[in-house]
């Protein structure tokens, strides 16, 4: 199972620079629970997992620049 | 000295505009343009153009070195910093000048003086510019509270020096509540803080945003009348007006002299805007703070006062002395700018970076569109959502409002979703006909539902 990027734009897995991951590999997944960010003109979008699951990785770097449908993070 | 050669450091809207006025003024251009941005339209009009680095504004936009050194190699004598970006860093026009160009704006010394609220205060007190009234210094016990209160009158602000992002902010009615507040207030925030220490300001509820523009040429300055900027959403202006309707002749008089005034004491060169509360209760202004570069809506003034705002800051740089006196300015009729951002109004304005696959742009006399978006082009996610400003210029008031509802319906840009449903819905809206807004007034309106889908037919 994977969670795509509903935007494009810039991503980021830390809810900010000093702070950790919001998942990390093993941790549980619920539907609606934040993953990551997308920053897109300026904005933070939150974005949500549409799937429940146990964490694998992200596919996608902190801070780097994704286009809409690009996998962002696996899960199992 | 005149300028020969500008590299504009800054894209979208505003490096189309810096182009234009350049062109004017036969005055080669080179834009400076990042991965994300080959293909916008600023890079197509300029004589030159040179990539400053990756989509990401830190690495590009943003970073003084690469900006000054794209500069340097470009062969230009001048930058032109447009809004937002660099345009009030003090450390790039040090930057700038140590490479021995020319900022096109005030000095690095204006900027951080103007840019520090205290030091802005203090210099619009000596100007005798009014400032929103408050506590000296802090207050150490209620007794003092209540003096201070009284003298500036309620509703009072508390706030706790240390606070930030409105934490500790209070605002009391009357003098009971003053005495609750204040304990409250030192009790949170010596909690939060570690700082107990609060002053008190009056609050002034639901102020209308006015705004000066001036032109300066380090020695004289020059008002191009005010602006009106109150239809604001999360402190963004989405609606903007020249001049400020509410104003009576006497109040305008003051407001745009006392600006000339601030201007000149700080030695101030280029175009700048001072931006004020107004309440109209009280009919009592009071500066907020000073934006040290062109703004968004300079466009308005411009279209009252007949001048170039964009080509003034330029000559001015280039060492010309201000070509207008205060008496050559003259204010004629209304103009009204509202800004089109790819974003979603239905859905809690979300942006939409999508491709532009038709435009129909209106025109006619008194209709102005600035704006950095043609055929085919795919909006960037990386910057600001502004993609256009469509402006009008009408006898009076009324007359633009009506303008403006007219031209919205020619402006059609397909495959994005922007902001012109809701402009079209202010346009037709009772309180933005008679005037009767605020800084407060539009995210309520949103709240309540009054812009609706158009369903389509």
């Amino acid at each position: 199972m994977t969670i795509l990027s509903p935007l494009p734009g810039t991503f980021y897995s830390r809810p900010s620079p000093d702070e950790p991951a919001f998942k990390k590999a093993g941790d549980t997944v619920e539907i609606d629970d934040t993953i990551g960010l997308i920053e897109v003109m300026k904005t933070f979008i939150e974005v949500k997992s549409e799937v429940a699951g146990t964490f694998k990785a992200y596919v996608v770097e902190n801070s780097s620049p994704v286009d809409p449908g690009a996998i962002l993070a696996e899960l199992e | 000295m005149s300028i020969k050669k500008i590299f504009i450091a800054n894209r979208g809207e505003i490096a189309v505009r810096i182009i234009k006025a350049a062109k004017g003024l036969n005055i080669e251009t080179v834009q400076a343009y990042s991965d994300g941005d080959k293909e916008m339209m600023a890079v197509k009009l300029a004589d030159h153009s040179v990539n400053v680095g990756p989509a990401k504004a830190a690495d590009s936009y943003l970073n003084i070195n690469k900006m000054v050194n794209a500069a340097i190699i470009s062969g230009a004598d001048a930058v032109h910093p447009g809004y937002g970006f660099l345009a009030e860093s003090a450390d790039f026009v040090r930057a700038v000048e140590d490479a021995g160009l020319i900022f096109i704006g005030p000095s690095a010394e204006v900027i951080d003086r103007m840019g520090d609220k205290v030091a802005a205060r203090s210099a619009a007190l000596a100007a005798n510019v009014p400032v929103v009234p408050g506590s000296k210094g802090l207050i150490t016990n209620n007794d003092e509270a209540i003096e201070v209160a009284n003298e500036i009158g309620y509703p009072v602000m508390i706030k706790a020096t240390a606070g930030g992002g409105g934490r500790g902010i209070r605002v009391a009615d009357n003098q009971e509540e003053l005495i609750k507040y204040t304990s409250q207030a030192r009790a949170e925030a010596e909690a939060a803080f570690g700082d107990g220490g609060l002053y008190i300001e009056k609050a002034i509820k639901n102020p209308r945003h006015i705004e000066v523009q001036i032109l300066a040429d380090g020695t004289d300055a020059i008002h191009c009348f005010e602006r009106e900027c109150s239809v604001q959403r999360r402190r963004q202006k989405v609606w903007e007006e020249a001049g400020a309707d509410c104003l009576d002749e006497a109040t305008r008089d003051k407001l745009c002299a006392g600006a000339v005034e601030l201007a000149k004491a700080v030695g101030y060169k280029g175009a700048g805007t001072l931006e004020y509360l107004y309440d109209e209760k009280s009919n009592s202004f009071y500066f907020i703070e000073m934006n040290t570069r062109i703004q968004v809506e300079h466009t308005i003034s411009e279209m009252i006062t007949g001048i170039d705002l964009v080509q003034e800051m330029i000559k001015i740089a280039g060492g010309a002395k201000l070509s207008y006196k205060q008496a050559d300015i003259r204010r004629d009729g209304h103009a009204i700018e509202v800004r089109i951002n790819a974003e979603n109004p239905f859905m809690q304005f979300l942006p939409f970076p999508g491709k532009v696959v038709s435009l129909q742009i209106p025109t006619g006399e008194g209709i102005r569109f600035d704006h950095f978006i043609y055929e085919g082009y795919q909006i960037s996610p990386f910057y600001d959502s502004l993609i256009g400003k469509l402006i009008v210029h009408a006898p009076d008031r009324a007359a633009a409002i009506d303008k403006m509802s007219e031209a919205l319906q020619g402006l059609e840009i397909g495959g994005l979703k922007t902001t012109i449903p809701l402009h079209k819905a202010l346009a037709k809206d009772a309180a933005i006909k008679a005037g009767d807004i605020h800084t407060q007034w539009l995210e309520p309106w949103l709240d309540a539902g009054n812009l609706k889908e158009e369903k389509a037919s």
